[in-house]
């Protein structure tokens, strides 16, 4: 049958039934056979819009080539060149609104699948055993990378690979950030890709200590006066959840999409031979619309839930991934649009019974382009559900700026920074990702891990 | 790897061990905790910081039997390790502040414990006494034989007061009742720090309420992370909502919403483990352990 070049090739994924009751990757990536195919829808334009929309600049064309020639260690060599998480970035990026979104095969047809073949190259390295490698020279000086997430193992793999001496201080027992805590197994398996790109990362030559609490622990300036480190990079994240402020949110069954997700995901809780606890509602009502809602809604549903999304505008404004959205409701998650709780409904004992949700419809838009939704008066009705789980967004956690002597943070609690590199109100500190700019995106975090390794080599290149 | 360089019983179902943790040494001051993970399935324990040596690196840490992960942690033995122990984390005492020293001078300090809570009142009082600060101590246990630290704490606290609540050692009655004691004779306090079992810090702050003393208390509601990226341990102090982990663990406990906290602690008391624990104590159970509000 001859391949249809509008068309992109389909990708295997484990059924919506069967993988509504594990925790085992959905999408299972694509055979060399079926990379080749897609490879060769690639144009390999002049002037690629692709690499223009990737954050971190990859060569795309230059490694989809590499991968229709059959040859996916080079491929995985070239995405090296810029990417330090390759194997992340294919299955977590919303590539739609990047590389995908501007390529122009999607203008009559459907743009080439390059997370996809991305994620193929990086897997077939794993598979093979290629590593990166690092050639520089030490060149003496000591940097501290505040945070093991997506930004700071780009900003210390980049760092490393000009020479630098890089240690990486992580707060968890395991590096990766949302990597390891936040993104559920079946979206991104953790010992398979998580931990072996940090095992890639330390193959350069970056230290990381887990365990320190920068601000307890140790403090920054403790880090430069005392343990001799001559630039700090600060990719701490945006980890602090909100909550509503409704009554009942104290109620045992309430929890932050954080607390559900890390007990799940870092701690295994899902996994009997591991010890943290995890409470597995038969109903379950998740507030939000991002993609840290869907992954807490999906999770529920894996433990045994019926599981309700309530999100206060319409599909239309959901902020999650289309992916995601398609996929949770493949899996048999009810979305309830339009709709906030006001109260959450509280039994004898203080577990949670349930919710009083109120109906809304969209009005004006707001001053961030979406229309502000309005409640609609005398709509309210009740829901029973045994657990509610809040995934409203998070915010930089204050412990690290209130511990720095002369670090400047917004009214957001984000670490103010100037210029494109990163460069904070502290002299030869520098930030980036969801600290800077509050909870983001993965590879925007990259991105901004990328330029602040620039930024501190071109202060040492003019001290 | 974090070592246990040497483990004691101290009583039954309480245990000391005394960790190497550089790191945690170099920086803790007493009211601030650690939280440790045995091995790759264990689960993260928030226990506080009865003692530290910053020279050699060490850390001790006090505690009590009371579900499967503190069970599987007693089987631990010097030599053997954690694979993570982090910290320090919380806010210090705010009585064990160089900053404070002046106004914590100006203060008549009672410091009252019971149960496994007598361990970390022992570095607070121990650093008061390094800055040359009294410190009057009300340790309460429900027997003689669960009893500990009493010879420590004798070393470091100006006047040491011991009861149990069947009178088989020290004063007859609970903690409390040695506090109004005292306080009938004439002693006048006006800084208490009261830390034990939820139910017991309640039934102090009632009292210190009462006779019109501050009073400190330490929370161990369930934590996960500790650093303030959950939320696991809110509780409600003054109608606001707090994290225990970074903006505690000392609270004012004559503003804490003990009830909403208790509740909370039984969070994941199953079903069969609270029918067990009725098995086993009966209406005796009341609350010693800490962790299920006993036969509330």
């Amino acid at each position: 049958m001859a391949q249809d070049m509008m068309v992109r090739v389909p990708i295997a994924e484990q059924e919506p039934a069967v993988r509504a009751k594990n925790f085992e990757e959905v999408c299972l990536g694509y055979t060399e056979e079926e990379a080749i195919l897609e490879a060769n829808r690639c144009l390999n334009c002049k002037n690629p819009r692709c690499v223009a929309g990737c954050p971190v600049s990859i060569n795309i064309p230059a490694f989809i080539q590499e991968i229709k020639a059959g040859d996916a260690a080079a491929a995985y060599r070239t995405i090296s060149l810029s990417s330090a998480l390759p194997a992340v970035c294919g299955r977590v990026c919303p590539q739609e609104t990047q590389c995908e979104g501007v390529c122009v095969r999607g203008i009559k047809g459907q743009p080439v699948a390059i997370g996809k073949l991305e994620r193929y190259a990086a897997d077939t390295a794993a598979a093979r055993g290629i590593m990166p490698e690092n050639h520089s020279k030490p060149n003496g000086h000591k940097v501290a990378v505040i945070g093991a997430g997506p930004a700071g193992l780009t900003c210390a793999g980049d760092l490393a690979k000009m020479g630098y001496d890089v240690t990486i201080f992580e707060a968890l027992h395991r590096a990766g950030g949302v990597l390891v805590y936040g993104i559920p197994e079946f979206r991104l398996p953790k010992d398979k890709v998580v931990r072996h790109e940090v095992e890639n990362v330390k193959a350069l030559g970056v230290k990381i200590e887990e365990n320190v609490v920068i601000g307890r622990s140790v403090t920054i300036d403790e880090l430069m006066e005392e343990e001799g480190f001559e630039a700090i990079f600060i990719g701490s994240g945006a980890g602090l959840p909100r909550f509503m402020g409704i009554p009942g949110e104290q109620a045992n069954g309430v929890f932050s999409a954080n607390e559900f997700l890390t007990r799940n995901n870092l701690m295994k809780a899902y996994d009997d031979d591991y010890d943290t606890p995890i409470s597995r509602g038969k109903k379950v009502v998740v507030v939000g619309g991002g993609n840290v809602a869907m992954d807490a809604a999906r999770t529920a549903l894996r433990l045994g839930a019926e599981v309700h999304v309530v999100y206060r505008r319409s599909e239309e404004e959901l902020p999650a991934r289309a992916e995601e959205v398609h996929h949770a409701k493949e899996e048999g998650i009810i979305f309830d649009l339009l709709q906030n709780p006001t109260e959450i409904l509280v039994d004898e004992k203080g577990w949670v019974k349930g919710c009083r949700i109120i109906k809304m419809e969209l009005g004006e838009p707001d001053e961030s382009g979406r229309r502000r939704p309005v409640e609609i008066p005398g709509s309210e009705y009740e829901i029973s559900c045994d657990t509610v789980i809040m995934s409203l967004g998070t915010s930089p956690n204050p412990l690290i700026s209130h511990t720095t002597k002369g670090l400047e943070t917004n009214r957001r609690g984000c670490i103010v920074t100037e210029g494109e590199f990163g460069a904070t109100t502290k002299e030869a500190v520098y930030a980036g990702g969801d600290a800077v700019t509050g909870a983001a995106t993965v590879i925007l975090a990259m991105g901004a891990g990328k330029e602040a390794a620039k930024g501190i080599d071109q202060y040492f290149k003019n001290k | 790897m974090y070592q246990i360089l040497s483990k004691a019983k101290l009583a039954d179902k309480i245990f000391e061990m005394v960790v190497r943790a550089p790191r945690v040494a170099h920086k803790c001051l007493p009211g601030q905790f650690i939280i440790a993970k045995i091995d790759e399935t264990g689960e993260r324990i928030p226990l506080t910081i009865c003692d530290y040596d910053r020279e050699e690196g060490t850390i001790t840490i006090v505690f009590q039997t009371v579900g499967a992960s503190t069970e599987r942690m007693s089987f631990l033995e010097a030599g053997e390790a954690f694979e993570d122990f982090i910290g320090p984390l919380g806010r210090p005492s705010v009585l064990c502040l160089e900053e404070n020293l002046d106004k914590t001078r100006e203060k008549k300090i009672v410091f009252i414990c019971g149960g496994v809570g007598t361990a970390p009142i022992y570095p607070q009082v121990k650093w008061l006494k390094e800055h040359g600060i009294p410190a009057t101590v009300i340790m309460g246990s429900r027997n003689k034989d669960l009893l500990f630290y009493v010879d420590n704490m004798k070393e470091v606290a100006e006047h040491l007061y011991v009861c149990t609540d069947d009178g088989s050692y020290g004063f007859h009655g609970m903690g409390t009742n040695q506090l109004q004691a005292l306080w009938d004779q004439g002693d006048r306090f006006d800084h208490c720090v009261a830390i034990g079992p939820m139910i017991m810090m309640k039934f102090v702050c009632k009292l210190t309420a009462e006779l019109g003393i501050h009073t400190e208390v330490s929370m161990n509601p369930i934590m996960v992370d500790g650093t303030g990226m959950c939320g696991a341990c809110r509780i409600l102090v003054g109608d606001e909502v707090k994290f225990a982990c970074v903006d505690g663990p000392e609270f004012d406990g004559h503003k804490v919403d003990w009830d909403a906290a208790m509740v909370r602690q039984q969070q994941y008391k199953t079903a069969e483990g609270r029918a067990m624990l009725a098995l086993k104590e009966g209406k005796t159970h009341h609350g010693g352990c800490g962790n299920c509000g006993g036969d509330r």
